[in-house]
């Protein structure tokens, strides 16, 4: 259910969540978005460019994070505006525990029109991988 | 060389239409592993007032990654592709993309910057159908890192 706008308020929580990112994850995501940039799947290229590691899709984290707004929204379809900066990688080891990013989000504005924008933070090992990570709902 | 920032402005011919396909939706909320019903059950999505199943807010990425594919080899600018990194994306939407849609996409490059020894090149791609109903402006951001 889509939360009624009298109960939104500059500051309300948007219920965060920790997703996991695995090699195989990024695998799925290549082939399901199109994007086969090796450095998102071969970790002698991502280090012989000066990559740590195999780094996760932009655009996957991005993905992730648009989570924790469309379970808010209830309806997905609310989401009208969502945007990022892309500030640090998130390198991917080759283990089965993978990569964590937490992501949580808080009401920053209030729009005309019962509309509301929600910024997101994202960070992997403790450092912001989204800068300017802002989402509007329609309510 | 630093890409000419009078190439701002300059807009690709759309591409051929894309078919949106109920499968492919499902296939892109698995590999984001989103269990949402309204992006796989017809009866859901129509439960919250959309004609059929509707794709996730980055879905539309799919379409416009691929037709960047214009800007990214026009031999003009002389991009090295192997340089580029994404610096910034935002999607902004009319509707939600739903099965059954058939979309082309206009790609745009809106400016073209230089900075610290990289050029930022930010494109507009606009999603239309091809029954001109505009669905969404997705703009990219990408940044290619200087040599040395």
């Amino acid at each position: 259910m889509a939360p009624s706008p009298d109960e939104v308020e500059v500051g309300t929580t948007v219920p965060g969540q920790t997703f996991t990112i695995r090699r195989a994850d990024l695998v799925r995501y290549a082939g399901a978005s199109g994007d086969f940039n090796v450095i998102h799947w071969n970790e002698r290229v991502a280090k012989s460019v000066g990559l740590p590691d195999v780094i996760a899709h932009g655009m996957y984290t991005m993905a992730l994070a648009a989570r924790v707004v469309t379970d808010w929204a209830g309806d997905p379809g609310r989401v009208v505006d969502y945007g990022v900066r892309f500030t640090r990688p998130v390198p991917v080891p080759d283990d089965d525990r993978g990569a964590e990013v937490e992501v949580t989000g808080v009401v920053g504005a209030v729009l005309d029109g019962d509309r509301v924008r929600v910024d997101l933070t994202a960070t992997h090992a403790g450092q912001k991988v989204l800068g300017r990570a802002q989402a509007v709902v329609q309510l | 060389m630093p890409i000419d920032p009078s190439y701002a402005g300059r807009t690709y011919p759309p591409t051929e239409p894309y078919e949106v396909g109920i499968e492919k939706i499902r296939e892109f909320a698995d590999a984001i592993g989103d269990p949402n019903p309204a992006y796989r059950d017809r009866e859901a999505a129509k439960a919250l007032g959309h004609p059929d199943v509707i794709a996730p807010p980055t879905f539309a990425f799919v379409l416009t990654f691929r037709a960047s594919r214009a800007l990214v080899d026009d031999p003009e600018l002389g991009i090295d592709y192997s340089r580029v990194v994404h610096g910034e994306q935002r999607f902004e939407h009319t509707r939600p993309i739903r099965a059954g849609d058939a979309l082309t996409v206009t790609v745009t490059l809106e400016t073209v910057r230089s900075a610290g020894g990289h050029d930022m090149l930010t494109s507009r791609s606009d999603v239309v159908t091809v029954e001109g109903e505009h669905v969404a402006a997705v703009r990219s951001t990408l940044v290619v890192r200087g040599e040395g």
